[in-house]
């Protein structure tokens, strides 16, 4: 990875403000808000399968 | 030749009775789940767990070798990389896995235990990643170490938990802590197992109207083959 990305230098930060994080902990945390709604919005395999089983 | 029964004041029969009441094999091992738990956000519990899993595997081999192992060799190095994304994935899927359990509010239907087992977790689980990360023996440990120590003396618990000491941070992050974690998440699991994956808003709702309150109950004889608050092995 070290090869991909260029890690030697200080990390990037975001400074608006009171606001002061890191970009990478941003990225991390955009991601973790993507998973968390494509986890609501995409179909589960087998959901639909399921509930018309117990119907 | 008979066997006397064993008698009821023995505390490992009443253990046993006590556990065996609380989570029957069928309830501690279920083999199927509730319709709803068929969606994704169902999903990042167990992947918490599944990462746990990785993290312990892997810290035991870094345990096995030293905490100077990965810095001279490449397959020290790759455990401990395995360690490390094992963790930053295991706070990832931790934190989705809140959000969702956050929003469907699943501290309902008696589970106020399972909630606070489950953030506790959480809790405990910062510190542990914490000392880990002042146990790389480093120049990236130093700078944790230096900077979390003027937070902690803001608190005044400096003195019991220095995070410049190595000793005892490496203690915390191969023992006490993870030992901490490990208990509070199984705590957590068979508390769900006990009290079943919380349903959605929908349904609860469905259920709760399908209820016959005990003073109904009395009153009404006749309502007495109303559906239970069990109906669709949703409910605790």
């Amino acid at each position: 990875m070290g090869a991909v990305f260029n890690l030697n230098h200080p990390a990037h930060v975001v400074h608006w403000h009171f606001f002061q994080m890191a970009v990478a902990n941003i990225v991390v945390i955009m991601l973790m808000l993507a998973v968390f709604a494509l986890a609501i919005a995409l179909p589960f395999p087998g959901a639909a399968r399921r509930r018309e089983g117990s119907s | 030749m008979s066997i006397a029964p064993p008698p009821k004041t023995s505390w490992t029969t009443r253990t046993r009775e006590a556990a065996v009441g609380a989570l029957p094999p069928e309830k501690l091992l279920p083999d199927s789940q509730p319709t709803y738990v068929a969606s994704w956000i169902y999903v990042f519990g167990v992947a918490s767990i599944a990462s746990l899993v990785v993290i312990v595997a892997s810290g035991t081999i870094l345990a096995l070798k030293g905490p100077a192992w990965w810095h001279y060799t490449g397959v020290g190095h790759f455990f401990n990389s395995i360690h490390l994304w094992a963790v930053e994935l295991f706070f990832f899927v931790m934190v989705v896995h809140l959000w969702g359990k956050y929003w469907m509010a699943a501290w309902r239907g008696g589970r106020t235990r399972v909630w606070i087992t489950g953030a506790v977790a959480f809790l405990v689980a910062v510190p542990t990643a914490l000392t880990g990360y002042v146990s790389q023996q480093n120049f990236d440990a130093q700078w944790i170490s230096t900077q979390a120590k003027d937070g902690l003396n803001s608190f005044g618990v400096g003195a019991f938990f220095n995070v410049t000491n190595f000793g005892q941070m490496y203690s915390y992050h191969v023992l006490l802590l993870p030992a901490a974690v490990i208990g509070v998440v199984i705590a957590h699991v068979l508390l769900v197992r006990r009290h079943g994956v919380v349903p959605p808003f929908a349904l609860d709702t469905v259920l709760a109207s399908s209820r016959v309150s005990p003073v109904e109950e009395t009153r009404a004889p006749s309502n007495a083959d109303a559906p239970s608050a069990g109906a669709g092995g949703a409910s605790p």
